[in-house]
């Protein structure tokens, strides 16, 4: 019964800030200058006035503003995106097509950086001050600070250019090999890049995050009575720190999943990388207005939904959460 | 002896030397091979391929392998045969008669007919072409049988011969188009043409690949197996991937003209700058003449005299461009450098604002003013920049105001605007190109790319209406050069520099740039050598 509540609680809650979202995108679209007419007759070098109220009239931006609210709400309650502007194909398809290579690149990112950045942290914090803290410490700086494009720029001058050892760009190698094995050797090629400089700029948010947190935890009464019990190191560490240190970390990673479905922006531009981030940016440029809904909806409902998994695991995880709400 | 010996070694020496001479030329001369599959880049990715319903720059370099028109252009865009054999013009410049190819198939392998020239010319161009309804809807087409189409003009139009090329009439299958909505078709997602090559598979996000045509009406062509436009969204990437040897094939704005510069020097890939005559772009910066103080020539003068042209092609757009001295391009054979001309002169631009009465203030300005500068990527911006400094120096005080392609089309459209910066193919006829920039009567608010400047000049209308309406290319010419001499006078737009945009291929690429379309041309005949 109380599960059952909870879900129903989170459900209405959900369903709200969805609406929200879309309401305010909606409108936050339509207030930059010009739309897809006009950028189609930018691109074109050409238009006349046929052409743009054809254009208009075709995508409905001929109708009132709240009229076109209107029907892009009651499509998304009917579970239809409606259709890209620019590419005359249904969102919900495009959005589908885009996702495993998002997922494929932000998931192998992002599992890259939940194993290796809490673990790097811990390493840190158990030695502050040490010459591993502070190596561990100025590189994940370096990385976290460093725009992420230059690095991607980097690595493709080091490893495709110079060493010619991996792909600079695209998913797929142009012509692909035979046999299911060969081609997940070809896209794991093709991923490396793109996933290690991705996985760079994760990696650096867990490590610092990691290292506080245990430090101070570390500080904490509890700690001291468990070293007066006399345990030994690691298991103060492990047993006491690390568990409860890991709390703030799991709820950074449940609200960073929620939006690693949105896709990696810069790193699928720069990699040339078939994603829902790239998908984004171009139809931001585009003022495709019904396929940047899509994504942003998309997007939403992923952090909506990862918020209420992160909310899961944190009563699994401490007790204290459950009882305090 | 001694000098017999030596005349015997040169005279080895040079056999060896004609021989290797000979090798070279018949070489030079190989015939083409078949084979091989060409990888081009191609950004941003187009919205479709079908020509006319969309006419931007990445839809154009594919579908005219696809798709093909009744003529196409040399270097000086004189007519070449394409789907017609041949033609003719009667004496009145009234009728013209085209002779179709009898071989040609659709790729559904349906046949090629005049009704198909027909529907195009009548029914699609007119529905869906911006940029050639206008010249369609003048004429009346017919055909007398399956391969002859008759085109009739009510009066004489000049630019008539310069418009049947794939990219201002694109024949399309009356079979599949006709009867239906032409942007809905289905057939758009899996373009049918009669081009060298077919369409394959459009993989969103990554490629289009097309396939040779293998029943294609010219014996043995094309040569390439197939073809993929790769989209690589940036610049950097894209020419790492020409230094890499996984891309041959790369033009217009795909690259950094810094990066074609490096790129330049590696004896692996070629640079060429030709191809673009049919295009002919020009940029130039457009004063609202509707607002002060563009209305007063003195000022549009001054802008002139302020902004030093030479370093804007030798730095901004390192050497890839030409000074532009007009309204028409160079390459045209309507251009005239008999203009009045405005070389860098900042003191003679500070003395014509005096004259205005613009007297400098304390700090050194004299007026302010916005620029909208076009968005399209670092060196636009680079050239804003300049603008600003170079004005500047002569007390105007430009304020930049960024923006993305909407914001700036719509602003532009609008003639929300003080000074926006911009480049505009000129196309292959002044009529076509040219003087939709200058026509009062093209000033049509909310429309890009019509007179949005505000100029405007009886005799300048009536020259462009008479010069189009002749058949006498040099009587044409006459009244062109009658326009540019006023339009430069009056400072209508600051031309800037004709845009020189480069191609850059691998050096075993063949063929690739043979006309004036360049890119755009159908690579029938390109080949790799081997």
């Amino acid at each position: 019964m109380r599960v059952a509540g909870f879900l129903l609680q989170w459900i209405v809650k959900a369903l709200a800030v969805v609406l929200a979202i879309t309401i305010l995108n909606f409108f936050l679209l339509r207030l930059a200058p010009g739309d897809p007419a006009m950028v189609m007759a930018g691109e074109a070098g050409s238009a006349d006035q046929t052409f743009l109220d054809q254009v208009r009239h075709e995508y409905g931006l001929d109708k009132p503003l709240p009229a076109q609210l209107a029907i892009y709400v009651e499509k998304v309650f009917t579970i239809n995106l409606g259709e890209s502007y620019r590419f005359h194909r249904p969102v919900a398809a495009m959005l589908l097509e885009r996702l495993p290579a998002t997922l494929l690149l932000t998931g192998t990112a992002y599992a890259f950086a939940l194993i290796l950045g809490p673990l790097l942290g811990a390493l840190a914090a158990m030695r502050p001050r040490s010459l591993l803290d502070r190596a561990i410490s100025v590189l994940s700086l370096f990385f976290y600070a460093t725009p992420i494009f230059w690095i991607g720029l980097l690595l493709i001058l080091l490893f495709s250019v110079r060493l010619g050892w991996l792909p600079p760009f695209g998913m797929h190698g142009f012509i692909p090999p035979d046999g299911l094995l060969a081609q997940a050797l070809d896209t794991l090629q093709h991923l490396l890049l793109p996933a290690f400089t991705l996985g760079l700029f994760y990696i650096a948010v867990y490590i610092r995050l990691t290292r506080a947190s245990m430090l101070e935890t570390a500080g904490l009464e509890y700690v001291k009575t468990a070293r007066a019990k006399g345990l030994p190191e690691w298991r103060v560490a492990t047993a006491h720190i690390l568990r409860t240190a890991l709390l703030p970390i799991i709820t950074f990673a449940g609200l960073q999943a929620g939006q690693l479905v949105g896709g990696a922006l810069v790193v699928e531009t720069v990699f040339a990388w078939p994603g829902i981030g790239r998908l984004a940016f171009d139809a931001l440029f585009q003022r495709d207005y019904n396929l940047l809904l899509g994504v942003f909806l998309l997007s939403s409902l992923m952090v909506v939904f990862f918020n209420m998994l992160t909310d899961v695991v944190l009563r699994l995880a401490d007790p204290r959460v459950g009882a305090r709400a | 002896m001694r000098i017999e010996a030596l005349n015997g070694i040169a005279g080895r020496f040079l056999i060896a030397l004609m021989a290797l001479m000979a090798v070279g030329i018949g070489l030079a001369k190989a015939d083409p091979v078949r084979g091989g599959t060409l990888n081009s880049t191609l950004w941003p990715e187009p919205p479709g391929l079908i020509i006319g319903i969309n006419l931007n720059a990445p839809t154009l370099l594919p579908a005219t392998k696809i798709f093909e028109g009744l003529l196409t252009y040399d270097f000086n865009l004189n007519p070449e045969p394409m789907l017609a054999k041949s033609w003719e013009v009667s004496k009145d410049g009234l009728i013209y008669t085209f002779h179709l190819r009898h071989n040609v198939k659709w790729h559904d392998g349906a046949p090629f007919t005049s009704k198909d020239v027909v529907f195009s010319l009548t029914k699609f161009i007119p529905e869906v072409h911006s940029r050639s309804r206008a010249t369609f809807k003048r004429v009346q087409v017919t055909a007398p049988d399956d391969y002859t189409v008759v085109v009739t003009l009510k009066e004489p139009y000049g630019p008539l011969l310069r418009s049947f090329d794939a990219i201002s009439a694109p024949i399309v299958p009356a079979h599949i188009y006709e009867g239906t909505n032409y942007r809905d078709n289905p057939a758009n997602r899996h373009p049918i043409g009669t081009g060298p090559f077919k369409f394959d598979e459009w993989k969103p996000g990554q490629y289009i690949h097309l396939v040779r045509n293998d029943d294609y009406y010219i014996k043995g062509e094309p040569y390439l197996d197939d073809i993929y436009y790769r989209f690589i969204p940036d610049s950097a990437s894209r020419a790492l991937a020409l230094e890499s040897g996984q891309v041959q094939l790369a033009t217009q704005n795909d690259l950094e003209l810094v990066d074609v510069k490096r790129l330049n020097s590696n004896p692996s890939l070629k640079v060429t700058t030709k191809g673009w005559e049919w295009g002919s772009p020009i940029s130039w910066l457009e004063m609202n003449i509707r607002r002060k103080p563009f209305d007063d020539v003195r000022f549009r003068k001054a802008v002139m005299y302020a902004l030093d042209r030479n370093f804007i092609r030798d730095t901004i757009f390192f050497g890839f461009a030409k000074v532009a001295t007009g309204p028409i391009h160079s390459s045209s054979p309507f251009y005239t450098d008999d203009v009045t001309k405005y070389a860098y002169d900042p003191a003679k631009a500070k003395a014509l604002l005096d004259e205005m009465g613009l007297k400098p203030d304390a700090d050194g300005v004299r007026v302010k003013i916005g620029l909208l500068g076009l968005p399209y990527g670092e060196m636009w911006d680079r050239l804003s920049q300049y603008i600003k400094q170079a004005l500047g120096a002569v007390g105007v005080e430009v304020t930049l105001q960024p923006s993305d392609v909407a914001g700036w089309g719509n602003r532009i459209a609008n003639w929300d605007v003080d000074m926006s910066t911009t480049y505009l193919t000129t196309l292959s006829d002044p009529a076509l190109g040219v003087a939709r920039t200058y026509l009062t009567d093209n000033q049509k608010k909310g429309v890009l790319f019509t007179n949005t400047s505000g100029y405007s000049n009886p005799e300048v209308d009536k020259l462009f209406a008479e010069a189009a309406s002749l058949p006498d290319q040099d009587k044409r010419k006459a009244l062109y050069d009658k326009a540019q001499k006023i339009l430069t006078d009056q400072v209508a737009l600051a031309w800037l520099v004709e845009l020189q945009w480069p191609t850059v291929y691998s050096a075993k690429l063949k063929n690739v740039v043979i006309n004036g379309l360049g890119p755009n041309g159908n690579f029938a005949s390109a080949y790799f050598e081997k």
